[in-house]
């Protein structure tokens, strides 16, 4: 069923009657999403897009049995709604929301932790693009036609690098399974190797796509995880090869302050714990070919 | 966004941290007027600029008498300091700070930030103050202190006494240093920090704990919040081409090569750049014109690239999802007719409605150097760049 998402995940909006939750969502109802309904505290009992509104997550559970929720609230209360969401039992969030203060983002990060693990909200973003199981369901801003149904995993910090990744394995037939966008701030929800997790116990993905950026750990935790417990594949590449020290390149979390965070030092760790290099970002493509081209002959 | 030293040291004075006597100065006259109201005979003048490693770079100053202190301001002020850490540039030094100086024991170092690992604040001790953090790491790793602060119930008392024992402080200057690493951070907190460095905090010989120099940054998303905070912002210490791009809501950082970038995405843009790179060329800027580009937005990063006068070459990478690229086209052709565009133009458009916008790329008559993929485009943005710069030569 590729991973976090598929056809018949009920998925609900917060910020649903805003001018940006509405937009994305009518775009997910027309890729197939399966969405039951939103939150916006104040507009309960309203219908909009032709789905009930509810003032509390709590309360769309109650009434629409929803499993997922995607965060569209502006940054001062996104924090508030994705703490909202994990008590009320929602069992993924992805929140898109870019400009949360990283302290708030601390906070919600402690406060998922009073769940057991079992019970325990997985949290996509913020300020990310989504997730997306082509052919199936979308749950984010990605432009679901340039997305090819298929078997290779995308995990990626940037959207918009994503979808040049994803074109170019387009381009030569190659689909996704599932693309995964983990967002571009310091403190996230889901890190690299949470992900990986998912893709490598997964039926329906061979192999993965990671990019990563300057800056932070996560990319060298990845690898060693890779190294250790990874069998299918990993291809990566990682952006800002360019990028100067101590200056923040557009997201919050791209900027190298310590060792190990420069892209060349990133791709240094990743070649040693055994991953495929994406050379350019203009050879997703052809990496992927070869690396799909060569699993057929070893089997 | 950072702060300058006085800014901090007034922060952390407010909240119990003592900081020597000082006072503020923007010409000669003023700061020997600051040394009469500080009093003592011996004082600190210091370029207030937002960068570290100024003593070296003759931003700090000890005089002990007013022509002393006149010369050195008369010296530093107007000029630009080149510190190690602010690149060729250097940083303009219009303000001063004039302090007393304090008779130093013993140099410690105590920092504050967010540890991306742990995703918590942490705080950094160490006994062996007065060098970079990273020079410490190096030469007396043992001597560093770590405590990861519970972002559910914040720093506990423990904790900071625990550092002041690790700093083997004397016994009277434990309660001291205890509420001072408290106090730290509770601005730290309370302010949204991203960054607090007090490097040295120093004993001083009559037994007191003072902070001897002081840095913050703060978390630009919380800004909203910290009304108090945006005031201390100076724009001169701010690259004038990021000022502009900000002020219009463009996320752009100035880079030293000739092809300026407009791109969607900052993974997208790192990637385009590396891709110049790769190609030969030096980028020389990152701009990052988000999601919703509308034609005026378009022409607004037109106006910031070119702004920057080492501008060659100009592209556009646009991988559209929530952008048009039919809106971004029609940005370009407004840019080129009201800003004017006299440098070549490579144009990449890839996404929704991809299509509609070459059209009106090629419909408008303009120079536009097409490209269908990103290879393609920084090849020939690197390519139309080799031949202006020769036909400019010849």
């Amino acid at each position: 069923m590729a991973i976090l998402l598929n056809r018949s995940t009920r998925v609900i909006v917060q910020g649903f009657t805003g001018k940006i939750g509405s937009f994305h969502a009518e775009d997910m109802k027309r890729y197939g999403t399966k969405l039951v309904g939103g939150v916006t505290p104040g507009k309960g009992g309203q219908t909009h897009l032709g789905l009930p509104v509810f003032n509390t997550v709590k309360g769309a559970v109650r009434e629409t049995r929803a499993e997922a929720s995607i965060v569209f609230v502006p940054p001062p209360f996104a924090a508030d709604s994705i703490m909202e969401a994990a008590d009320a039992g929602i069992k993924l969030c992805v929140c898109i929301t870019d400009g949360i203060p990283s302290q708030d983002m601390m906070q919600v990060k402690r406060y998922m932790r009073r769940y057991r693990f079992e019970d325990r909200m997985r949290l996509i973003g913020p300020n990310c693009a989504g997730v997306i199981t082509p052919g199936q369901a979308l749950m984010g801003i990605m432009p679901g036609s340039i997305y090819l149904p298929g078997r290779v995993g995308i995990v990626g910090r940037s959207g918009t690098l994503g979808y040049e990744a994803a074109s170019q394995m387009k381009a030569l037939g190659i689909g996704v399974s599932t693309s995964v966008g983990i967002g571009g701030d310091p403190i996230n929800g889901s890190s690299f190797k949470d992900i990986l997790q998912l893709f490598e116990r997964d039926e329906d993905t061979d192999a993965v796509v990671m990019i990563g950026e300057i800056g932070g750990p996560q990319e060298a935790e990845a690898a060693i995880w890779a190294r250790d417990n990874m069998r299918k594949p990993l291809i990566a590449y990682i952006a800002g090869l360019s990028a100067p020290k101590g200056r923040r390149m557009g997201h919050a979390g791209a900027i190298i302050s310590a060792f190990g965070e420069s892209a060349q030092e990133k791709v240094e760790i990743l070649k040693e714990a055994g991953v495929v290099i994406v050379p350019t970002p203009s050879s997703f493509g052809e990496v992927v070919a070869d690396t799909l081209a060569r699993m057929k002959k070893a089997a | 966004m950072d702060i300058h030293e006085y800014q901090a040291k007034e922060l952390l004075a407010r909240h119990g941290v003592h900081v020597p006597r000082g006072g503020l100065a923007y010409s000669p006259e003023q700061a020997t007027y600051r040394a009469r109201e500080i009093g003592g005979g011996k004082w600190v003048l210091k370029a207030q600029v937002h960068s570290g490693a100024r003593g070296k770079a003759g931003g700090i100053k000890l005089c002990t008498n007013d022509d002393e202190i006149s010369n050195a301001a008369e010296a530093m002020l107007g000029r630009k300091l080149v510190t190690s850490q602010t690149g060729p540039r250097g940083k303009l030094i219009s303000r001063l700070y004039l302090e007393e100086a304090v008779d130093i024991a013993q140099e410690l170092y105590l920092g504050f930030v967010l540890d991306r690992k742990e995703e918590r604040v942490m705080i950094v001790a160490s006994a062996a103050g007065g060098m970079e953090i990273e020079e410490i790491a190096e030469t007396a790793p043992d001597s560093i202190i770590r405590a990861a602060v519970d972002p559910g119930v914040g720093m506990q008392r423990f904790q900071a006494r625990e550092i002041a024992f690790g700093l083997g402080l004397e016994d009277n200057l434990i309660g001291k240093a205890t509420e001072t690493i408290f106090s730290c951070y509770q601005v730290f907190r309370d302010y949204d920090a991203s960054m607090l460095e007090i490097n040295p905090l120093v004993v001083t010989r009559d037994g007191n704990l003072i902070a001897l120099d002081a840095k913050m940054s703060f978390d630009e998303n919380a800004l909203f919040r910290r009304p108090e905070i945006s005031e201390l912002r100076d724009k001169s210490q701010e690259d004038p081409r990021e000022t502009f791009a900000s002020d219009r809501g463009l996320s752009y950082v100035g880079l030293d090569g000739n092809i300026g970038c407009i791109i969607n995405g900052a993974g997208l843009a790192m990637a385009t750049m590396d891709m110049i790179k790769i190609a030969g060329g030096e980028p020389a800027n990152f701009l990052d014109i988000g999601g919703g580009a509308s034609p005026e937005r378009v022409a607004k990063s037109f106006r910031a690239v070119l702004g920057d006068k080492n501008v060659e070459t100009i592209l556009v990478n646009i991988f559209a999802g929530i952008n048009r690229c039919d809106w971004v086209a029609e940005g370009v052709v407004k840019a080129i007719r009201e800003v004017g565009v006299t440098v070549p133009l490579v144009v990449r458009l890839s996404g929704t409605k991809a299509e509609e916008g070459r059209r009106i790329l090629a419909d408008s008559g303009e120079a536009v150097i097409v490209a269908d993929t990103l290879a393609e485009a920084a090849e020939k943005a690197v390519a139309a760049w080799h031949a202006a710069a020769k036909k400019k030569a010849a």
